[in-house]
């Protein structure tokens, strides 16, 4: 499959044929197209689970393509202007009101944020249900986490752009959970931060990370996946190799050309995702005050904290579990034991390859184990992710910690009962259902 | 599609359909972000019609006030500048101000609504720098004794006389630009608007 | 299974139902109420731009609500004196900061900011409450104190037009001791009016916003239908 194998185009004489003759001398045209779209051998039997792949690459277009138009009008300036507003969060209120179409622009890139998280944790389930993860995409799989990775980090620098009350003061309590590591920490967070305070040069450097530095880092990443993807072939529900079974002209039996069979199909997937994307934009853009949290309507301000701090929904699950850490251990204290829980509970996904040992890939084959554990664990996921966004309780504490000891048990947990289930005889080829 | 062979009638029709289709969509969704290039409610809020009261303004004297980030020159001209107009007609460039450089009212010998009212936008027309006074004549202020009073761009030469009419063989391609504007009154013009019905 | 997995995926979503803690009364008007924003709009620039600024708004904007350049200029029209101006406030952030204790906050987007997690539109019902819910207390500097936002910094501006409520301490309930320049209901429907100029004032665009969604959805529709079509045309000879 890999690029290179592919004859030259040949002209047909005429004026169109020797362009492309004279540009595929020179340029990989032909190998590309036909190694990543027209002859890349997909499974025949993708589900609707493997819509999100493209999708995450729609939604990332669209987040740069409406973020170039963003910082033509936005300023990070933290100073306060001549109506005794923070010149950045008059900047975003500007663009709603007086940039002609700035206000739909501006949606769309918020709706955008929101959405990137959707799309993702559902392509990333994709991969927990049917073993995407395991041999031989292992490194597909690590380019994947890396992108997630970026994708928090991106989505925790924007979110100080606006300079409202939950950019400031959700900032401020992410960057002090850097100062809980031992030695370092006060002075790393002060380096964070450039100065005392989150202030003005945080927003001026987060504001070069989000729109420069992060950007081209996901981008790098994304075409990684996408080739470490195309070297070994996609996976499938069945969790079988299409390559162990090709015809005499070296095709798999079971595979078919991406283009145009999947690039018809994505499209149907693409209209349906503008759909719902639409909906919430044009007539719920707040996302009943998730995707826009209403405090931020207020422009920051460093001397009131406003009565209750909640990340964006997207980040709560991790922050949950940052909180349920509420005891001091090896003489550390509780705040650095929670920091490394919420670390270690993003970075844990990573060594998933590793972690597995059931002997098939796809849930569609694995027993009853998998199947309790998996949907204990998403419910777990969606618990933790509730109660990040309430304020703190003792009810709400003793869960988060009982989920997130279930969230980590079921990774550590793994290499055991990964074996231990009952499975059913994989077939030797897709089927579709 | 190599392995199809043969050209497929409703096939065709579909993909021509939907590329018609999502095409249209594709360039719909072009207009927030085109539009987003035009000058926004603060531009133009910025580049709003400005109002002049030019009661105290003597002739022979000039003011300059700032209308879409640009100085527009007022000038009060005196019986003797207005004299050395048409004697200039073989001098300048465009005499007649037959370039589309000002409305149709101001297209005189003058190039004014009122003969010694000179409204003009202190712009150089060649690349945009503002020119100075020099209305004084002959060579007191460092002209050629011949000067008969105008102005004179700094940057690369081009002299204009008082009716913002370009000297020949200079770098300036045309007369300066009269402002759309019009008398709200006999002392106050509204800069930046043609008289509403006119 | 599939089916399952997608149910199981967002059973928890629904299991949750957001539940607030202070009564609000819920606000009873529409921005979709031309005169009623207009009437609010009167009230707003006679009442809160004297202290609180609206100053991501220009007047210009105003003309959206049916108005004309010169009912605006004539009538609305007091801390500017250009159409495109932004409605700032009148009074000086330092020296408002000296009476009150605080600056008054910028109102433009109050309606926003004043909703909640679970329901963005609780901003109004905020406001509705708020401004019908002063009561006369001897113990604050301006004499009054408000139900729902204890120890308030801001007096009651329309008591005139409410009159003068009091606490009764048993029944905690509020009770009109003095009349003021409108009858109850009259006073609600003011009020209502002041607040939905408010939440229009929030997003100007609204209205437009959602009925471009409309159309937006109705294209993606019939976009959908082709290219489905044309999918199902593809992958007939799949099996």
């Amino acid at each position: 499959m890999a690029a290179g194998n592919f004859e030259k185009y040949k002209s047909d004489g005429s004026l169109a044929g020797n362009a492309l003759e004279w540009l595929d001398a020179r340029f990989p045209a032909t190998s590309l197209w036909k190694g990543h779209l027209s002859e890349y051998y997909a499974p025949k039997n993708f589900n609707f689970w493997y819509f999100f792949g493209s999708l995450a690459l729609l939604v990332l277009v669209i987040q740069i393509v409406t973020g170039i138009f963003l910082v033509m009008h936005y300023k990070p300036d933290a100073a306060v202007n001549a109506n005794g507003v923070p010149v950045a969060f008059a900047s975003v209120e500007y663009i709603m009101r007086d940039v002609p179409g700035g206000w739909l622009i501006r949606y769309m890139h918020s709706t955008g944020a929101s959405a990137f998280f959707i799309v993702v944790y559902l392509h990333m389930f994709r991969g927990l249900l049917y073993g995407s993860y395991r041999k031989p995409r292992e490194l597909t799989w690590l380019f994947g986490v890396g992108i997630f990775l970026c994708l928090m980090g991106e989505a925790f620098f924007g979110y100080l752009l606006p300079w409202g009350q939950m950019s400031f003061w959700g900032a401020q309590v992410i960057v002090n959970l850097f100062s809980a590591i031992p030695i370092i920490g006060p002075d790393l967070s002060i380096i964070i931060r450039g100065d005392f305070v989150v202030g003005d040069a945080t927003l001026n450097r987060f504001f070069s990370f989000h729109v420069i530095a992060f950007p081209l880092v996901l981008i790098g990443l994304v075409a990684a996946h996408v080739l470490a993807l195309h070297e070994t072939g996609s996976n499938n529900p069945d969790g079988v190799e299409i390559k162990a079974n090709k015809d005499e002209n070296g095709i798999p039996r079971d595979g078919i050309p991406f283009h145009p069979y999947y690039t018809v199909k994505d499209i149907v997937g693409v209209i349906v995702f503008l759909m719902v994307f639409s909906a919430v934009m044009f007539w719920a853009p707040e996302g009943g005050g998730y995707f826009l949290e209403t405090p931020n309507f207020y422009p920051a301000d460093p001397l009131k904290t406003p009565p209750h701090i909640a990340p964006v929904w997207y980040f709560t699950p991790f922050y949950s579990i940052l909180r349920a850490v509420t005891y001091p251990l090896f003489g550390l204290d509780a705040k650095f034991w929670g920091v490394v829980a919420m670390g270690a509970s993003v970075v844990i996904f990573a060594f998933l390859p590793w972690l597995d040992r059931s002997p098939v890939k796809s849930i569609r084959y694995r027993g009853p184990i998998y199947k309790t554990l998996l949907t204990i664990f998403v419910i777990c996921f969606f618990i933790l992710g509730y109660l990040g966004t309430l304020s703190p309780s003792p009810m709400g504490e003793l869960i988060s910690q009982i989920c997130s000891v279930f969230y980590f048990a079921f990774f550590l947990g793994m290499p055991w009962w990964s074996r231990m289930d009952k499975f059913s005889p994989v077939p030797d080829r897709v089927t579709m259902k | 599609m190599s392995n199809q062979g043969k050209v497929d009638c409703g096939r065709r029709r579909l993909v021509v359909a939907t590329a018609a289709v999502g095409g249209a969509g594709a360039v719909a969704a072009l207009v927030p972000f085109v539009s987003s290039l035009l000058p926004s409610e603060r531009a133009k809020a910025a580049g709003a019609p400005v109002e002049v009261d030019i009661s105290k303004l003597e002739p022979g004297q000039m003011m300059t006030v700032e209308w879409r980030g640009k100085p527009v020159w007022i000038i009060n001209r005196t019986k003797d500048m207005l004299d050395t107009l048409p004697k200039l007609a073989d001098a300048v460039a465009d005499p007649k101000s037959e370039k589309n450089q000002q409305p149709a009212y101001a297209q005189n010998d003058t190039r004014s609504i009122k003969p010694e009212i000179m409204v003009v936008v202190g712009i150089c027309t060649h690349l945009g720098c503002s020119p100075s006074q020099k209305f004084k004549k002959g060579a007191e202020e460092g002209m050629p004794g011949d000067w008969l009073g105008g102005f004179l761009c700094p940057c690369h030469g081009s002299t204009f006389d008082f009716a913002g009419r370009v000297y020949k063989s200079k770098p300036a391609p045309t007369n300066l630009e009269v402002p759309p504007h019009y008398y709200m009154a006999d002392t106050r013009i509204l800069i930046g608007e043609d008289k509403k019905g006119a | 299974m599939k089916k399952y997995l997608i149910a199981l995926l967002f059973a928890p979503l629904m299991a949750f139902a957001s539940g607030g803690n202070v009564h609000l009364d819920k606000w009873p008007g529409s921005v979709g109420d031309k005169a009623a924003l207009q009437n609010g709009a009167k009230l707003f620039v006679n009442y809160c731009l004297n202290c609180h600024g609206a100053s991501y708004m220009r007047y210009k904007n105003l003309m959206d609500l049916g108005l004309t350049e010169t009912q605006v200029k004539d009538n609305l029209m007091f801390t500017s004196d250009k159409i495109g101006g932004l409605m700032a406030v009148a009074a000086r952030a330092d020296e408002q900061k000296l009476w009150f204790g605080a600056t008054p906050p910028d109102l433009t987007i109050i309606a926003r900011a004043r909703g909640e997690a679970g329901n963005a539109g609780a901003g109004a019902d905020w406001l509705y409450t708020y401004l019908r819910s002063f009561y006369r207390d001897a113990n604050r500097p301006t004499g009054w104190n408000n139900v729902i936002f204890e120890n308030v910094g801001m007096p009651h501006v329309l008591y005139g037009l409410q009159g003068q409520q009091v606490l009764n301490h048993e029944t905690h309930k509020l009770e009109l001791a003095v009349p003021g320049a409108m009858a109850p209901a009259e006073f609600d429907k003011a009020v209502s009016d002041l607040v939905g100029f408010m939440v229009w004032m929030g997003e100007p665009q609204q209205e437009f916003r959602r009925t471009l969604g409309f159309f937006v959805l109705a294209f993606l529709a019939v976009l959908f239908v082709v290219a489905y079509a044309l999918k199902k045309e593809y992958w007939k000879d799949i099996h």
